[in-house]
């Protein structure tokens, strides 16, 4: 469970660990996009994630607390976002609300700059990750896959940088993965892949550059099948860690075989 | 008086408070937050913050997103 003390086995045994909290799965869900509670449901237990994704909106009658009350009885951390802010002002009135509201001081912090791209803020990112870590929160921003903002948000006290590997709900995958791996090599915080993946691989490909944890949500919920998809995602993230642990071979511009030259001897 | 929640303008008795704009709109207590011209009000605040005329109240839950 999240919330347990960490150990320094703990760390030797490659548990993830955020802002002095234990996560299990290294594959952040999101609950945007499912056609409703039962295919989300379904899609949260295949994908074994320990740690999901809410939104903040004004309260309807008519859908009430559901996805709540759906997180807590799956035992699934709440990590709530400010999705849908566009000024700094916004995100730390909204952070502050969902605190309020769930009892967590973790925040995913969006800022975006526009409906079209819905590409982060960075100036507006970074004044609100300011000033919601001066106000004792949990800052998990959802950054461009920029080294230099990257090392700014942590800097700027963050638990955690969330680069994106292309717009969010595009499923583009990576676009640029010399910079994910640029932003891992200097981040001393965890790196977590946040928004484009559209397939399995693309999830395994961003474990293998050596980010800590992937956040997805669309490409799970508006899958074909989406519990299928969450089994797929999970077997991605578990596989592209093991395989960055175990160290690929060097890329090589000529073949080399791998049996036993039959002139030899 | 006339206060706006949530956008919609409803009709609450002088010195209504914040609790009792959560009853007008049927909100769980649980689960929610409310802020209040901009504020938060925290939970424990709920009962003895006062609304005034046209106050301008948001009340926000958890939902499917990101």
């Amino acid at each position: 469970m999240i919330g347990e003390p960490v150990t320094r086995s703990d760390v030797d045994g490659d548990v993830l660990v955020i802002g002095g909290r234990k996560i299990p799965s290294r594959l952040i869900m999101g609950t945007g996009g499912a056609a409703n509670l039962e295919i989300l449901e379904r899609a949260l237990v295949a994908s074994g994630t320990s740690l999901t994704t809410v939104a903040m909106r004004r309260i309807d009658a008519a859908t009430g607390t559901g996805v709540l009350d759906l997180l807590r009885r799956l035992g699934i951390e709440v990590l709530p976002n400010t999705a849908g802010c566009r000024t700094a002002a916004e995100a730390v009135l909204t952070a502050r609300l969902a605190r309020e509201a769930l009892e967590t001081d973790l925040v995913k912090l969006e800022v975006v700059a526009d409906e079209r791209t819905l590409l982060p803020d960075p100036i507006e990112l970074l004044d609100a990750a300011e000033q919601l870590v001066d106000d004792g929160f949990t800052v998990l921003p959802y950054t461009n896959d920029d080294p230099v903002l990257a090392r700014k948000l942590e800097q700027a006290g963050c638990a955690a940088v969330m680069p994106l590997g292309s717009p969010i709900g595009t499923g583009l995958g990576i676009r640029n993965p010399h910079n994910i791996e640029m932003i891992v090599a200097a981040a001393s915080v965890p790196v977590v892949l946040d928004a484009g993946i559209g397939t399995a691989s693309e999830a395994a490909l961003a474990m293998e550059l050596g980010c800590d944890a992937v956040l997805l949500a669309t490409a799970v919920t508006r899958a074909g099948d989406p519990e299928r998809m969450a089994h797929a995602m999970r077997l991605a993230v578990e596989a592209g860690r093991a395989a960055r642990g175990a160290g690929r071979i060097p890329r090589r511009y000529w073949a080399q075989a791998s049996s036993p030259d039959p002139d030899a001897g | 008086m006339h206060v706006w929640i949530n956008g919609d303008q409803r009709e609450l008795g002088a010195g209504a408070s914040v609790l009792d704009a959560l009853a007008e709109l049927g909100a769980p207590s649980s689960g929610v937050a409310v802020a209040v011209d901009g504020e938060v009000v925290p939970r424990a605040g709920w009962a003895d913050t006062r609304l005034a005329d046209g106050a301008r109240i948001e009340v926000l839950t958890a939902v499917q997103g990101g």
